[in-house]
This record gives structure tokens, sequence and C-alpha cells, in this order.
């Protein structure tokens, strides 16, 4: 099936399911699917079990951080300057707000096919930031969710365990995420690098 | 004693030598590593245990799962914070005397992976180390050559004066202060007791 | 998943003991918080990071050349098969391609590492059981042959960094491709010297069959793979379902146990070891000539365009993914590894409940674990 079918299917089966194709622009080609994330949990069960898709083998789970963006647009617009009608250059900025990401690379063992690619975003990388853990369905997932909540701080609501698996319990910060900024005084010898004079 | 005074009794069936030079003899023949090892270090560390460059035949046939039956700890790998309470511990769990190699450049400074988050910059920021071997990793030859440093370091402490080695002065601390998990890393961050920062090094 | 606890009266025996992370049979630093009645495993809850050295965060600041040595380091006793999922993803993520003479180095270079990491698996599983080191060495002595060859072609022993984008980093020569005949032909008799002292072993068997049963389900369900999803029946080996690289042309059998039990895993590793032999016999009489990368591949200062790839290889332990996502910089935006190992042990709670703890360490040996791998 193509990831067209798989869309169109999913849509028109789990109720209130909205999917979108995210094209890969490298030749890789491979596309993926973007679930909102209130339908998780149904949609991976329909994945799984669908008798033509069989996809049983979740392979990789990961969690990508994409942080705030500003875009700057040029507008060129008419305004009264100095009394007289000139074209200015206006630019204008719009912060495109961040997100949280979790990509599923799914395969069938059964029928030996795949990557399907299942992605979720979370509402935001500040207070919202919930997913529905899909290791009741799959297994595999269980440490890489784990993982993915202890590094950039996502949390899996529906997983049955879900603690820091890689840094120590204590720890408060979520290192991978892109504005992690390290203790100061870590790397002493840096220190009398920088600083000016030294 | 003169050196040919020796080698001439010898021939002649005597054997002379000083208490001293017959303890560090004994000493540095028979150290026992702990079974320590942290990451690809350690499977150089094992290759060198093996038939081809035996390191039994220094003396460290038996390498003692139990810190409290060992001399040698072998630091080979990476140190992360998540671990390093438990190398201290381990360190002050080993009886006197004891020695440190750091194996590896991840045990020296923190090697390739420096950068990160987890890491500690060096294992000796916490506890005292007697060899550094670089590499990454030190081929089994570069071990065998940091364990003869070892013996000739071993054979060449006095056991009375002012160098006596630490486990013989009591007022030297044996164990040292285990490291806590803090929110953001490791409280304290580094011994300064044990550590030779490079940048006090450098305010003279 | 814990058993249940036994009666009121006998609860204050129930002991909760820590095996790790230094540990002489934990395959490095991995620690099991182990919840005990007698000897009887009830509970078993594995605890990781120890060896957590931020792989991915350092790649996302390493050039994705310089991403390759870091490679090597991850599952430190297969660096080439480490070196070539990395070196796959990355061919995927810029359309890059492979002439076929590298092609058939790689494969030859991945199939010597398999079989020096199977022979190391099956030591180390002896080991624990407390054979005392003598299969060890038998293991390591071959393995210092093969790491005689890496070192002769790549310059290290272990971390060879020897792959590349679009083919590998230096020929072989006529001469090195004898040597490797050389060992490869030697390898059968030491197969069968390794076999006769060990497969009909009392004491192996009676330790290893029916303990930390696997069953079929729970293993595709778990992301399991590798020789441990192929001890449970499941026939799904990478080399012939994805068919990466060359090796639809070469002829071998994908080993398949019945029960998924330790010696099942075990059996896995020894046939497959006689499998890639016969494989490398293929590849060494069939090399052709040629370029050994292709020229047209950059390397320094790659950048992809924007967009990402999912890459995957067999590794010794299973199935190791690469996923790359580019912006378009000379560094991977996001860089993750599906690490084998770890999701391999996702399973193990499951395998040991109601065994012996002296069972615990025979069933986490035949897992073939490599804690670079599972912390990366």
């Amino acid at each position: 099936m193509t990831l067209e079918e798989i869309r169109s299917r999913l849509e028109a089966f789990v109720p209130g399911c909205h999917a979108e194709i995210v094209v890969n622009g490298s030749p890789s080609a491979q596309n993926s699917l973007l679930i909102d994330r209130r339908h998780g949990l149904q949609t991976a069960m329909y994945l799984r079990d669908h008798p033509e898709l069989q996809l049983d083998f979740c392979s990789n789970v990961t969690a990508v951080d994409w942080p705030d963006r500003e875009e700057t647009e040029t507008i060129k617009t008419r305004k009264i300057v100095d009394g007289v009608e000139k074209e200015v250059e206006e630019t204008k900025k719009t912060t495109i707000p961040g997100y949280l990401e979790v990509v599923y690379h799914l395969f069938s063992i059964a029928k030996k096919e795949g990557p399907v690619v299942l992605r979720m975003h979370t509402a935001n990388r500040t207070d919202d930031v919930t997913l529905q853990s899909l290791t009741p369905v799959w297994r595999s997932a269980e440490f890489q969710e784990r993982e993915a909540f202890d590094l950039f701080g996502i949390v899996f609501e529906g997983h049955p365990d879900l603690r820091r698996i890689l840094m120590w319990e204590g720890f408060t910060d979520h290192p991978m995420r892109k504005d992690y900024v390290p203790p100061p005084d870590d790397d002493l010898e840096l220190l009398a690098v920088s600083k000016p004079g030294a | 004693m003169d050196q040919d005074l020796k080698t001439e009794l010898s021939k002649h069936g005597i054997f002379a030598t000083s208490f001293e030079e017959l303890y560090n003899w004994g000493r540095k023949n028979s150290v026992w590593p702990l079974t320590f090892g942290l990451a690809c270090c350690a499977i150089e560390m094992i290759a060198t245990t093996m038939a081809r460059y035996d390191l039994a035949r220094f003396g460290a046939e038996v390498f003692r799962p139990s810190p409290r039956q060992a001399d040698l700890m072998i630091v080979s790998g990476t140190v992360t914070k998540k671990m390093a309470p438990q190398v201290v511990r381990l360190y002050n769990q080993m009886p006197e005397p004891k020695y440190v190699i750091a194996m590896g450049a991840c045990a020296i400074s923190g090697g390739p992976f420096r950068d990160g988050y987890n890491v500690l910059k060096g294992i000796d920021r916490y506890i005292p180390v007697d060899v550094h071997i670089p590499g990454c990793p030190p081929r089994p030859e570069a071990l065998i050559h940091a364990f003869m440093t070892l013996q000739d370091k071993i054979s060449a402490q006095h056991l009375t004066g002012e160098s006596r080695p630490r486990h013989l002065k009591q007022d030297l601390p044996s164990e040292f202060p285990v490291p806590e998990f803090g929110e953001h890393g490791l409280e304290p961050q580094q011994n300064d007791e044990v550590f030779r920062n490079p940048l006090k090094v450098l305010q003279g | 998943m814990t058993q249940a606890l036994p009666p009121e009266a006998e609860q204050d025996e129930v002991m909760e003991i820590s095996m790790g992370p230094q540990h002489p049979s934990t395959h490095g630093v991995f620690r099991m918080d182990v919840r005990l009645d007698g000897e009887r495993v009830l509970r078993l809850k594995p605890v990781f990071g120890y060896l957590h050295r931020n792989h991915e965060k350092i790649a996302e600041a390493a050039s994705y050349l310089a991403e390759i040595p870091y490679t090597d380091r991850l599952d430190y006793l297969c660096s080439m098969t480490n070196n070539w999922g990395y070196a796959l993803a990355v061919e995927k993520l810029a359309g890059l391609t492979v002439p076929e003479r590298a092609e058939y180095i790689r494969v030859i270079v991945s199939e010597l590492t398999r079989l020096q990491n199977h022979a190391g698996m099956v030591g180390f599983l002896l080991q624990d059981m407390g054979a005392s080191g003598t299969p060890l060495m038998y293991a390591f002595r071959e393995r210092e042959k093969v790491l005689d060859l890496f070192e002769s072609l790549s310059g290290a022993r272990m971390m060879c960094n020897y792959m590349r984008f679009g083919g590998v980093r230096v020929d072989c020569s006529a001469e090195w491709l004898g040597q490797a005949a050389k060992v490869v032909g030697g390898f059968g008799g030491f197969l069968d010297e390794f076999e006769q002292l060990l497969t009909g072993n009392e004491i192996l068997m009676a330790r290893t069959q029916g303990v930390g049963v696997l069953p079929r389900e729970l293993a595709i369900n778990a992301g399991v793979t590798g020789p441990g999803l192929r001890a449970s029946g499941v026939n799904y080996d990478l080399r012939k379902v994805d068919r990466y690289g060359v090796y639809e042309r070469f002829q071998f059998r994908v080993p398949l146990g019945e029960h998924g039990d330790v010696f099942d895993r075990y059996m896995m590793r020894v046939l497959e070891m006689r499998e890639s032999v016969k494989i490398l016999e293929q590849a060494l009489r069939d090399i052709p000539s040629g370029p050994f990368i292709d020229p047209k591949a950059r390397l320094r200062g790659l950048r992809p365009k924007v967009g990402e790839a999912y890459a995957r290889i067999e590794s010794p332990k299973g199935e190791l993914g690469f996923y790359l996502i580019s912006d378009g910089s000379p560094n991977p935006y996001r860089y993750r590894v599906r690490p084998p190992s770890l999701i391999n042990l996702t399973v193990l709670e499951d395998m040991c409940l109601g065994q012996n703890i002296a069972d615990v360490v025979v069933i986490l040996g035949s897992i073939d674990i490599v804690m670079g791998e599972v912390d990366r």
C-alpha cells in the first residue's frame, strides 16, 4: 500500500483522525505520515492489526526538537515620509512556535515490508508536551520512549514505567534540547581561555 | 650496597639485598588488578590478558572482582558522571597500597567525548592516578608498558623517610569524598586536593 | 509483569540486590535491580546510563565525515559494521552510489567482524557460566588473527574508521586478500574444534536448554532483532530482507531456532559463523577490480539536501539503524542510532522471571549486549 492509500484508509477508519503526508526532500524518498496527537494510539493499533499492513515491528522511536523560528518578511508598502508618498520597505517578523516531535519507523516482519514512518507533534515546547504512548501497541517503544522523556522532556501518557533511563533520577535538565546549556564551571580549562586578559 | 659487590657475591651463591628491595620486589610482581572495564578500552585490557599478550607473566594473573582483594584499578574507558560516584566508592573500598592506571584518552581527560554533558573530564578529578596511558584504545603493548612503569614506580618507593608512599604515612587520606548527584551535574565538580587544576597552575 | 510475591509469612525473606555496575559478568557497566525469593527471580529492572557518552549530541556539532570515528565506538567490538550502517544512511540521505569493488570489500570486512564478534560472544557466555576463561582464550586467539587483518587494512585493531561515503577509505591489496583467505580457511577447523568441546558438553546443555525462553510473538512485538529473534523461529535477516550491499549475490542460509532458549541463541552464533565463512569464501573469490570509492563523492563539507533518511544493516547484534535529519548545513540536525542491544534488553525481565539468579547471568550473556551501544 502506498502512503497515500494508508492515509485515506486511516482517515476513513479512525474517526476524527487527521493525517497528512510530509514529503521528504532527500533522495531517500522516505515520506512520512503526520498524525494528530489525539489519535496516536488508535492509528497505531490500526496499522499493526490491519491484515494488509501488519506493521508488527516498531524499529525506531526518535524525538526531535524544533525550537521557535523567526521568519522575516520584507514587504513594500506606500507610506507618507516627510510629506511625500514613497515606497518603503517594511520588515515583518513572525515567530513560528516550536514543538517537539516523535518519529516512529514501522516495519512488517510478516510481510517483509517497510518502512512506514509515523510522526506526531506536541502542542509546544514549554507546558503542553504530552503525547500518547505507543508502548501498549509495540513493546519495543518502551525504552525508547523513556529515552525521549529523559533527554527531550516529552511526557508519554499510558507508558507503563515512565522515568529517566540514561541520566540519574535527580537530574532536572533535558540535555538533547537545542537550548540546553551545560553547567558553567564544568570545563575549567575553557574558562581560562575565554576570560579576557587571562 | 655496591652493585658490583652484589654481582660478585651472587656468583658465589650469596644473595644480598635490602629489606626495602625485597619488599618492593614482592609487591611489584604480584599486583592484582580489579575487574573494572568501563568501555572500549576494557576489550583491549581483556586482550592483554589473553594468550597473545599475556599480562599474567607480570604477576597480574588473577583479576579480582572484589575491590577488597585488589591492588590496582585500571580505569579503562570513559567515566561518566553517572558512574563517577561508583568509581570513587570502589577506590575507597580498595585496601592500601592501591594504585590507579588511567587507561585511554577518556579516563585521562574525557577523550573524544569531552564535550558531552554526562562525561567526566578525567578520573583524576576525584582520585589520584599513578600512570596515564594515552591511546584510543591503547594497544595491549601500551598497557603492558604502563604496567611495567607502575612496577618501576613501586620498586622506587622508599619505606622510610619523607618520600615514603601514601600507604605508610598515617596522616594522608586513603579514602576520598564521593561526589553526589546534583540537579545539573556532580557536586562537587572536582576534588581540589587531588585534581591538579590547570587554571590554578597557569595562575601560579 | 512481576511474579506474585510469596505468602505473607515469608515476605521478609524477599531480597533486593543490585547486580552491577561493577560485576564480573554484566558485560560492561550494566546494573540490574533484582528482587529475589531465595534464588528465584521475582522482578528485574535494568538500569542503564553508566556509559551514556552523549554520542547523539556530539554528532550535532560534528560534520558528517567527523562522525565516522565516533560510530566506531558505539558497539566497540564491531566497528566495521557500525561504520557501514552510518555510511549507508548518509548515502541514502545524499543520494550517493558505491562502486562494486567497494561493496565486496564492505561485505568481506563485515563478515570478518561477524566472525570475531560471535566467537567472542560464545567465549564470554562460557566465561559467565564458569568456564574460567579457556573458551575465551580460544575465541580471542582467532579474534587476534582477524584484528591483524583489520590492522593491516585500516591501521587500527578495533577503531577502524574505514568506511567512507561512497566506498571505503583505502583499497585492499591482493596480498591482503590472500591473507584473509588463509584466515578464513583456518576458521572452519577452529569451529570444528570449538564445537567438539562445547556443543555436546553436558554442563553447557544442562545450563542452557530450557532456560530463558523467548516466545515468538513477544520477540516480534518487543523489537528483538538479530540472532535472538531468529532463535525464536522468526525468519528475518536483513541481509536477505533488505538485500543491501551485494548480499543477494551470495549463497547462504539463515539458521532458525525452535525453542528460543539460551542454547538456541548459542547455536545461532555458531551456525552463523559457519554461514559467514561461506559468504567470505564466495566474496574473496569473486571480488572484481575497480575503484574503491565513488570518485565524485564529496567527503569534506558534505551538505546533503534538506530531508531525512533511515538506513539499517544486520550487525552481529541485530538491526543497527541510523536516522539522519539534514537541514542543509554541514552538521546533521538530528542524528539517531537505533541500538539493537538496548532494544533486545526489553525482554530481559520476561526471560528471567521465575528462573534462578544464576540463570540471569547466562540469559544476559546470550542476549549479547555491548554497553557502548546501549547507552551511546
